[in-house]
């Protein structure tokens, strides 16, 4: 056996080592630290918080704890027992006082319309006065006979835990039915499938113009000499130092029914009634592409720049046309940045809100609008987080996928 | 220079008055007429920026000449777009293509000529034997070494069987080792297939060693083109003899001319014989040049008609010989190379050395700085 090494000063070498080594971790992580408390702070709790939010389901639960504690044990036939109404009886007449109810039956409300008013209507009965030997049920029936609805019993029963998967439900456009196995809502109360699919219809379409537009002015900025090169960056990059807002105006502006296009084109006489380019798709498309342009050609520029020209002029020397030279040597070197940048730009896409909401028709709305309605119009929370927790996930399933079809190693934002 | 005469079935490629301007106002080559032989291997010789890459460019059809013509096999050439011109080419940083494994960069382009499937291994397998690398035909070019990576770019341009191949200093990249290596694998593969080559350098060493012939270029013109031999032993101005090797000179004024010898006047006023090369008439100024290797020194250089005293300055040790820096009429960096067992052990530093050399050895020359 050899005796383990030993320093100068007779302390092991490897001890030595480790606490050298753990100097440079500690100093690592202390100049790593402050970004990431700012991280945790201001990106992983908000998002945790909004997943969190997406199935938080405390309303019922907390106003009436001794009903969610015992329906859990009903059979779901008929109606519940005794005990059951005399626990929402007392429940009801605890909850008229310390305010929680008014939360609950908005959240019954949803489940079922006018659960709010069959609420209210029966805490002003409460405390209820029974006889001994009659049945509570009986008075229950009495004050609104939708206590006798076993469906009113099962709105309670499907609530009476503290989560609940009916938000995430409502954004898919299905429903719980009645043993709790989800089914697609009727045809005319979908509404959150289409508004998904639209947003996806039209990311991918401003990434495709994005690309078709972009790809060649890369391309052309890449060839320049530097000088002409460097000025018409700035020019790309012009858009990225006016806010988002004053361009979309400026689109209002010129793309109105009496803007500056259609009045243009009705004085030169080419069109005779003004073309409809704002407040619909169209306009939408054009704000949206002008401003995502710059996040496809700079991936692209910066590709397009590191590939010398002696490829395309061998693939010349060794009897390809030009064209082919390009489409078959150039184009799939330029892949990497084309790529990051198209992925840039969709996900990008999947979020937007304030273009589509100043230049779109109410068909044209994508999904942080009503992500923005639920938050700032009716403070329904979890639909807010539900809608925005599968805009997420979404995100990052096209994500994995994309990186399993093209490989994120290969993608180069420059 | 009037180009030798060649018979015109022996030259492949001929250029004629070819001149090339970028911005209109300079050009970058000046006069061009050159032949270039069937099977031979030229190499175009300068500094960057005299003109040689353009030629080689406008040979390729990446640039158009702005006046003149260049013809291949008789054929003119100037308007055949690049792709549709049969030369293969190496580039100075290889250009394979990095998406396509070696075996794919060499089908390339024989897939563009609509070769058959096996024909294109067979061909594929042949050019990678060529240059020694069968087993590599799966790997990806930046999974390859610098030379592996030089010799697929060989292989690439020589598996569709040009007449014609053009290398754009193709060994700057290596070190020096492998460079001298690949310069006698490209040597031999040229040998073996009796390609005509069109090599461009600018490191002199390199030229010497592969070319049959190089064409030293300077300000778009080409200076002299000629054998390595006589390149080296036989330069015919100033230029082309301070940039082939190393070379020691004095200034002068031509006193008088006799059988292609002339007497020179030095700066001061030492006389001394030379061979006539540039210097026409007496009164005219010259820089004579002379090979380090061809000056004698103590005993030697009693029976040289030209004699003088030289000053040791310095030793600089280089294995296999050494190089003394002398101080020999006026010229205080004038270099003498000794083979180590020539070396007398008693030299030092501040001794007056007696040396000389033969007038045949020393050229008369236009003056470098007139």
């Amino acid at each position: 056996m050899n005796a383990p090494l030993t320093a100068a000063d007779g302390e092991p070498l490897k001890k030595k080592l480790a606490r050298e080594q753990r100097l440079k971790q500690f100093k690592a992580i202390a100049l790593v630290a402050p970004l990431g408390l700012f991280l945790l702070l201001t990106f992983l709790v908000p998002i945790t918080s909004l997943l969190f939010r997406s199935v938080d389901n405390p309303e019922v639960v907390t106003a009436l704890p001794h009903t969610s504690q015992l329906i859990r044990s009903w059979d779901q036939r008929g109606l519940p027992s005794d005990a059951v109404y005399s626990a929402l009886a007392e429940d009801l007449a605890r909850a008229k006082t310390d305010g929680t109810l008014a939360d609950a039956s908005k959240r019954l409300n949803m489940e079922i319309s006018g659960y709010r008013s069959l609420l209210m209507r029966t805490a002003r009965k409460m405390p209820l006065h029974v006889a001994p030997g009659e049945s509570v049920r009986d008075h229950f029936i009495q004050i609104d006979e939708r206590w006798g609805d076993p469906d009113h019993w099962h709105a309670i029963a499907r609530n009476a835990k503290s989560w609940s998967p009916y938000y995430l439900y409502r954004s898919l456009d299905l429903r719980e039915n009645k043993s709790g196995v989800p089914e697609l809502t009727p045809v005319n109360e979908r509404a959150y499938l289409s508004i998904f699919g639209r947003t996806m219809w039209m990311s991918l379409w401003v990434t495709v113009f994005c690309m078709l537009l972009g790809y060649p002015v890369a391309y052309w900025l890449a060839n320049l000499p530097k000088r002409q090169s460097n000025l018409l960056m700035i020019l790309v990059l012009l858009p990225f130092w006016t806010s988002v807002l004053v361009r979309v105006a400026a689109w209002i502006v010129l793309l109105q029914s009496e803007g500056l296009i259609n009045s243009g084109l009705m004085a030169l006489g080419i069109i005779d009634h003004p073309l409809q380019l704002a407040f619909n798709r169209t306009g939408v498309y054009i704000a949206m592409v002008h401003i995502l342009l710059p996040f496809v050609i700079l991936p692209s520029y910066s590709v397009m720049k590191s590939i010398p020209p002696s490829y395309v002029k061998a693939a010349i020397s060794l009897g390809d046309h030009p064209f082919a030279a390009f489409w078959k040597i150039y184009f799939p070197q330029t892949l990497p940045g084309v790529a990051a940048g198209a992925l840039l730009v969709f996900i990008m896409c999947l979020g937007y809100y304030i273009t589509p909401a100043l230049l779109g028709s109410p068909e044209d709305q994508m999904v942080s609008y009503y992500v923005a309605f639920y938050t700032n119009v009716t403070i329904n929370w979890g639909m807010a987080a539900a809608l925005g927790s599968l805009l997420l996930i979404a995100t990052l399933a096209l994500y994995a996928v994309y990186s399993k079809l093209v490989g994120t190693d290969r993608l180069s934002l420059g | 220079m009037v180009p030798e005469v060649v018979p015109d079935n022996e030259v492949l490629v001929s250029f004629r008055g070819v001149q090339k301007s970028y911005d209109g106002e300079s050009l970058i080559v000046k006069h061009l007429d050159l032949d270039i032989r069937k099977g031979e291997f030229l190499t175009l010789l300068g500094p960057s920026g005299s003109g040689k890459t353009t030629c080689l460019m406008m040979l390729a059809g990446f640039e158009t000449p702005t006046h003149g013509e260049i013809r291949l096999n008789g054929a003119l050439l100037n308007h055949v777009p690049p792709h549709k011109r049969n030369i293969g080419m190496v580039f100075q940083n290889y250009a394979l293509f990095p998406h396509m494994t070696v075996g794919e960069n060499l089908a390339y382009p024989l897939k563009i000529r609509n070769f058959s499937k096996s024909d294109i291994d067979a061909k594929v397998m042949h050019a990678l034997s060529m240059v020694k690398l069968e087993k590599l035909a799966h790997r990806y070019p930046a999974q390859l070494s610098g030379g592996q990576q030089q010799r697929v770019a060989l292989a690439r341009a020589l598996v569709f069987n040009p007449q014609l191949v053009l290398m754009d200093e193709p060994l700057g990249a290596l070190d020096k080792q492998l460079r001298e290596h690949m310069q006698m694998e490209i040597k031999h593969i040229h040998d073996s297939l009796g390609v005509t080559v069109v090599y461009v350098t600018h490191d002199q060493g390199e030229a010497l060693t592969m070319s049959d012939r190089v064409a030293v270029f300077k300000d778009g013109i080409i200076q002299q083109i000629d054998s390595a031999y006589n390149l080296y032993e036989a330069p015919v101005n100033s230029f082309v003899a301070s940039f082939i090797g190393e070379n020691n000179t004095l200034e002068g004024e031509v006193q008088s001319l006799q059988d292609g010898l002339c007497q020179v006047k030095l700066g001061d006023g030492i006389g001394l014989t030379a061979k006539a090369v540039c210097a026409d008439r007496a009164g005219a100024r010259t820089t004579m040049s002379i090979r380090p290797e061809r000056v004698r020194l103590n005993g030697a250089s009693e029976q040289c008609a030209n004699r003088f005293q030289g000053k040791l300055q310095e030793f600089i040790y280089f294995g296999d010989h050494v190089r003394l820096r002398m101080d020999v009429a006026g010229n205080p960096s004038f270099i003498v190379k000794v083979p180590v067992s020539e070396l007398d052990g008693s030299w030092s530093v501040g001794d007056s050395i007696a040396l000389g050399w033969n007038p045949e050895d020393i050229r008369a020359l236009d003056p470098l700085n007139p």
